[in-house]
């Protein structure tokens, strides 16, 4: 069964047509990635799915359920994760503090005994806290950093610190955007089996936008393809990658034998 | 010098005070709380308890602007609500006291929410200016709601009554006072650290990725602006009680600056912030007084200056410390920690 | 038929408040477009503006039209200062820090009007023509009439300033794309200097505008929140929304003032603004901000 569906998608902004009647699904278990040149609608589709953009068409469904209505933080609560293209961390708190508020929804804490500590907001943070430790700080070896504000962190720990963040919600999808941009190799190869790690471990579904053809080709099983808005391929990542429309897609016209190596990520990136 | 606080627990690692040291400190605090009253005289007395307002309401506003990000100049409006509800109650009904404060407060929260509505449609400058309207129309029915407020005659209210004694100076309405500002101000530093506490500073730092991570922002900003102005209609009926006489101009919009000033010159989002900024904040117009004094013999009319020069120097203290330490008393006294816990191998 | 004159004068009266509401949200508008500053201090440099025409006209006994070119230029000085010591420190700051540095400013403002002049009211030299001016059966006060007549002037002078002038161009560009503007070879600071110096030049006009209609003391700062209204109910960035929105705002409170009494004035502007922000947070004929993720 798919986890994440979605279905004819159109969104507009204005005059300017972002997602035209797109469909994409994410396999249970599975890692799926959509990509497609810039401008392609990729970070305007996830901001759909997690309902920040309302959609003049279509319908969103987890888990088999139609979330087309529900807001931003209703969809959290039902297990929807993400992360974003230019970390939006919390810049005032420090690590442990930005995972924690993973935890936000997970946790039920109310104000009375918030404001006194006593019995179950005690109990309810050290147990949050515990299962952190154990369960996100450990595995993604954060742990020299936890009491650090983030804004002091270099750019490729403020990625994991924000994947940590998505974890502690113990999601069911978990929705990457571009969770390798701007990072060098040995950090992209760090991530990259993080991720295959989360899989194992998490029972998670992945959901990710990435241009990183390399990355893409490696580790996912199942592969989208945006231009302009629609969805002009789909499928392994080797029938992609020798779709001849993706090809065009991507470089224009132009001497075929190149534009397959650079689409391997053979030549650098493009 | 220290160099770090062994752990066993996670308890340990999660509690407010983290070090023996902390606990030491917090521990003389009390002590020196408690035995200030024998050592003080009525005039450092009256200034304990003012100073212990300021700092339940200056942690109320911390918690809202500091905290939270939603900027506001009503709290001194809140506090007036709050003073009204006292001032009404016991005129009235002759309940107890502290009935009276929970009352007030109650009341202030009542009308924090509702003036709270505009933060669910704007942000930050916008809603700063909405809380001016409601300081505005909170004024106006302080002063036309004859009926109730008897307008600008004012109200006048009996001191509290514990077991048959009136709270009626400094040095007895000291002891009321000053456990409800620890109570507070410990129930503010506990808020922060609990999920609801970090989801005000989640709205405040980046309101997107918080919604995106469950948090419901109006829920969550209203509930913010609910504590921001309990604070503030409990420092309010205090207030009423301790001064035993109110009318619409005790609470002015200058004194909403005032308390931001506070926050601001203590450090906003930190609660040692907010302490600091309130005892500055206080004592600044009483050395002000104390200058002018010294300047009475040399120049005519001095005291005439006094309002303001006090006016110039809020003013000036929330500029620079802006300007120059936007991080506020909290900061500094951070680094002053810092040197002595590398002490003596600084580098 | 007695009622309707009432009605009619009552209006006018209004319009002519109307007129300076217009002229400072102007001021404030110039500000915000060109620094993205929502400066607060914009009664108080107002009313410093007034203060300067009283010392010089009344203090040092100058000329009235001597002290009137005397006032302005402090105002634009104030303005020049203030974006200088004060605001250029700040930019890349949070908004948030900057509208409290204008807040301070305010305070710091009014307690050096007070510490000179001190807080009690005071009577502006006569300046402009005291007639009583009757449109048919019509009276019409002599002074608001020939405020809403100045100020219809100024802001045309500056609506066609903006417009032809290289000048307002600029600032136009600035307000537009800063990034784009600093790259087209835009002095982006002079932009900056110049916006809050003409700025400081309105607000002092605007100051002894009113200060003949309403009489000189400290409180005329207020009036900068009725401002702070105008601009919100017309759109922070719109000069034709703050120009119409300034209008509707006089003209409401004064008739609130007239059949509900005056302390109603204030009400019922606050609550206008609260409706308004409540129902369309942008303004009559601002730009709604685009949430960027």
């Amino acid at each position: 069964m798919q986890h994440l569906e979605v279905r004819e998608l159109s969104l507009a902004f204005g005059g300017v047509q972002a997602l035209r009647k797109v469909s994409i699904d994410a396999a249970r278990g599975g890692i799926t990635a959509v990509i497609g040149p810039n401008g392609a609608g990729k970070t305007s589709l996830f901001n759909a799915i997690s309902g920040f953009y309302r959609p003049q068409a279509g319908s969103v469904w987890l888990d088999g359920e139609d979330i087309s209505a529900l807001k931003p933080p209703r969809r959290a609560a039902l297990g929807l994760a993400r992360t974003f293209q230019n970390i939006a961390l919390f810049r005032g708190m420090t690590v442990l503090d930005n995972i924690k508020l993973g935890a936000h929804v997970r946790t039920r804490t109310g104000l009375l005994s918030a404001l006194w500590y006593l019995g179950p907001a005690r109990n309810e943070e050290i147990r949050i806290r515990e299962e952190i430790e154990r369960r996100v700080i450990d595995f993604l070896e954060i742990d020299h950093i936890r009491r650090q504000p983030v804004a002091s962190l270099p750019y490729g720990l403020q990625k994991r610190v924000e994947l940590a963040r998505a974890l502690a919600m113990q999601p069911k999808v978990l929705m990457l955007d571009e969770p390798v941009a701007g990072m060098n190799r040995e950090e992209k190869e760090d991530m990259a089996r993080f991720i295959l790690d989360v899989r194992e471990q998490w029972d998670v579904t992945v959901l990710m936008v990435e241009h990183d053809m390399g990355m893409v080709m490696d580790i996912c099983d199942h592969v989208h393809v945006l231009n302009f808005g629609e969805v002009i391929a789909a499928g392994k990542p080797a029938e992609v990658q020798a779709d001849p429309e993706v090809i065009r897609a991507y470089l224009g016209a132009g001497d075929a034998e190149t534009l397959r190596r650079r689409i391997r990520g053979e030549a650098g990136a493009a | 010098m220290r160099i770090g606080s062994p752990k066993q627990s996670y308890a340990a690692d999660e509690a407010l005070f983290r070090t023996p040291t902390q606990w030491t400190w917090f521990g003389i605090l009390l002590v020196s709380l408690a035995l200030y009253p024998f050592m003080a005289d009525q005039y450092w007395l009256y200034l304990a308890c003012l100073i212990s307002i300021n700092i339940i309401s200056a942690t109320g506003l911390n918690i809202l602007t500091g905290y939270t990000g939603q900027v506001s100049l009503g709290q001194a409006a809140f506090m007036g609500v709050g003073a009204y509800t006292v001032a009404w109650l016991d005129t009235h009904t002759g309940a107890p006291f502290f009935v009276n404060l929970l009352a007030g407060a109650g009341m202030a929260t009542v009308a924090g929410v509702i003036f709270g509505l505009p933060s669910l449609r704007v942000k930050g400058l916008y809603l700063a200016i909405a809380t001016i309207a409601a300081s505005f129309i909170l004024q106006f029915v302080f002063i036309n709601w004859e009926s109730v407020t008897r307008g600008m005659r004012g109200m006048n209210i009996d001191p509290p009554q514990v077991m048959g004694t009136a709270l009626a100076d400094p040095d007895q309405f000291y002891w009321l006072v000053v456990p409800i500002m620890v109570v507070m101000v410990l129930g503010a530093a506990n808020l922060f650290r609990t999920r609801i506490g970090r989801a005000f500073i989640a709205i405040r730092d980046r309101d997107i990725s918080a919604s995106v991570l469950g948090i419901h922002l109006p829920t969550y900003k209203l509930m913010s602006f609910a504590i921001a102005s309990f604070y503030a209609g409990m420092a309010g009926g205090l207030w009423a009680y301790f001064f035993g006489a109110i009318n619409p101009e005790s609470f002015p919009l200058l004194m909403s600056i005032f308390l931001l000033a506070a926050i601001i010159v203590g450090g906003m989002g930190t609660i040692l912030g907010g302490i600091l900024g309130a005892i500055f904040m206080t004592l600044t117009p009483e050395a002000l007084r104390y200058g002018v004094d010294l300047l009475s013999p040399f120049i005519e009319d001095a005291s005439v200056i006094l309002s303001p020069v006090r006016t110039m120097v809020f003013g000036l203290l929330i500029v620079g410390f802006l300007l120059f330490e936007p991080h506020g008393l909290a900061e500094i006294w951070r680094r002053v920690r810092r040197f002595f816990h590398l002490w003596p191998f600084r580098n | 038929m007695q009622g309707l004159i009432e009605f009619i004068e009552i209006s006018l009266t209004g319009l002519g408040m109307g007129g300076l509401y217009a002229l400072t949200g102007v001021a404030f508008v110039l500000i915000y477009k060109a620094t993205r500053v929502i400066n607060l201090a914009i009664g108080e440099m107002l009313m410093v503006g007034a203060y300067l025409f009283f010392g010089l006209a009344a203090g040092l006994a100058l000329p009235w039209w001597l002290a009137i070119l005397f006032a302005l230029a402090g105002g634009g000085l104030l303005g020049l200062l203030l974006e200088r010591a004060v605001i250029r420190p700040m930019l890349g700051e949070n908004p948030i820090s900057v509208f409290m540095v204008t807040i301070g400013l305010g305070s710091i403002l009014v307690g050096l009007v007070e510490l000179i002049w001190t807080a009690d009211p005071r009577r502006l030299p006569q300046f402009l023509p005291d007639e009583p001016i009757f449109l048919g059966p019509v009276f019409v006060f002599p002074e608001p009439f020939w405020s809403f007549v100045i100020a219809a002037a100024v802001i045309g002078v500056f609506v066609l300033l903006f417009r032809y002038w290289r000048g307002g161009v600029a600032l136009r560009a600035t307000a537009l794309d800063q990034g784009a503007a600093y790259a087209m070879g835009i002095n982006v600071p002079r932009v900056y200097a110049l916006a809050w110096m003409l700025a400081g030049m309105i607000a002092a006009g605007a100051g002894m505008l009113l200060g003949s209609i309403a009489g000189l003391s400290p409180a005329l700062a207020l009036f900068g929140l009725t401002v702070l209204v105008v601009v919100i109910v017309g759109g922070l960035d719109s000069v034709p929304g703050v120009l119409l929105a300034g209008i509707l705002i006089g003209w409401i409170e004064s008739l609130a003032g007239s059949y509900l009494g005056g302390e109603y004035e204030h009400l019922v502007t606050f609550a206008l603004l609260l409706v308004v922000l409540l129902v369309r947070p942008w303004g009559l004929f601002g730009t709604p901000e685009v949430e960027r993720l």
